[in-house]
């Protein structure tokens, strides 16, 4: 199996704001911890644009990399995970993380840095699949019950795609090559049809014509 | 008196010596990485997306790629 992989089109999000809200109900995540957040550039202007962000699973992971306890682990399905019970808090993945992802709640274990938080692509910890222990730290493993990540699922506009990186880079692609570019994809012809999109009407107009 | 003062300092020294104790640093010690059940055996979850076979990670994997394209606008519908 290829790797999961999150992709968002900033075509498509409005900033609703709807994956941050299925992410933290889906998995009880505390106040202060956000797992996914919706990042605006240009924001009021002209342009702008929303992507949905949360950690990528980097198939080489930073975060992996300069853990001190080695807390991290990569499935097979290329999802990176951690393991609450040896994270220790450090905040150094929150550092080598260039989105953002590692969250730290602020109260908890060590007070005002907790263990670590993130994104586990719906795929929970290494606590048995669907466990009451499981969920209680890491939330819901909706991959073990066949089902993709809550965010990517409920978009409303299918701007973030989740599942296997080759599935969603094909969704992704074919998207593109229908819609076009630039002002092909927001624009006068999206709104009202492109001129090659039209017929000539059949009957022609008799109002006006002499005879 | 003196079999008192020697009690105490054998108590002495066993506290001190105490403090010289270091757990073992091996990777036995309880500190290895836990072993994660692949995605593909679902535990007793009830709330299973019908569809697929449990246990079986080929069943899965289709799964999971049918279930991504329900995030395609243009897939082809099959019938």
């Amino acid at each position: 199996m290829a790797r999961m992989k999150f992709i968002c089109d900033a075509e498509r999000c409005i900033e609703c704001n709807g994956c941050v809200t299925a992410c933290k109900a889906e998995h009880e995540v505390p106040w202060g911890v956000n797992r996914r957040r919706v990042v605006t550039l240009n924001d009021g202007l002209p342009g702008e644009r929303s992507i949905s962000v949360a950690c990528m699973h980097c198939s080489d992971a930073p975060c992996m990399a300069v853990c001190p306890v080695d807390c991290f682990y990569r499935t097979d399905e290329g999802v990176v995970l951690h393991d609450k019970d040896t994270c220790i808090g450090c905040g150094y993945c929150s550092y080598a993380c260039p989105f953002g992802a590692p969250q730290f709640p602020t109260n908890g274990n060590f007070g005002l840095r907790g263990k670590m938080d993130k994104c586990t692509f719906c795929a929970g910890g290494p606590e048995a699949n669907g466990s009451a222990a499981e969920y209680e730290k890491y939330g819901r493993n909706r991959l073990s019950e066949g089902k993709l990540p809550a965010c990517a699922e409920m978009c409303s506009t299918k701007a973030l795609l989740g599942g296997d990186g080759d599935v969603v880079a094909d969704i992704f692609r074919s998207r593109v090559l229908n819609r076009g570019k630039g002002s092909e994809v927001w624009g006068w012809g999206t709104a009202y049809g492109k001129p090659t999109q039209g017929k000539q009407p059949t009957v022609q107009p008799t109002e006006g014509k002499k005879s | 008196m003196r079999r008192g003062a020697s009690a105490v300092s054998a108590l002495v020294v066993a506290l001190a010596l105490a403090a010289c104790g270091e757990k073992a640093q091996t990777v036995a010690s309880g500190s290895e990485k836990k072993a994660d059940v692949p995605g593909w055996q679902p535990g007793n979850s009830v709330y299973l997306a019908p569809g697929w076979t449990p246990g079986d990670r080929t069943s899965w994997e289709a799964q999971l790629r049918t279930r991504a394209q329900a995030q395609n606008d243009f897939a082809v519908p099959t019938k």
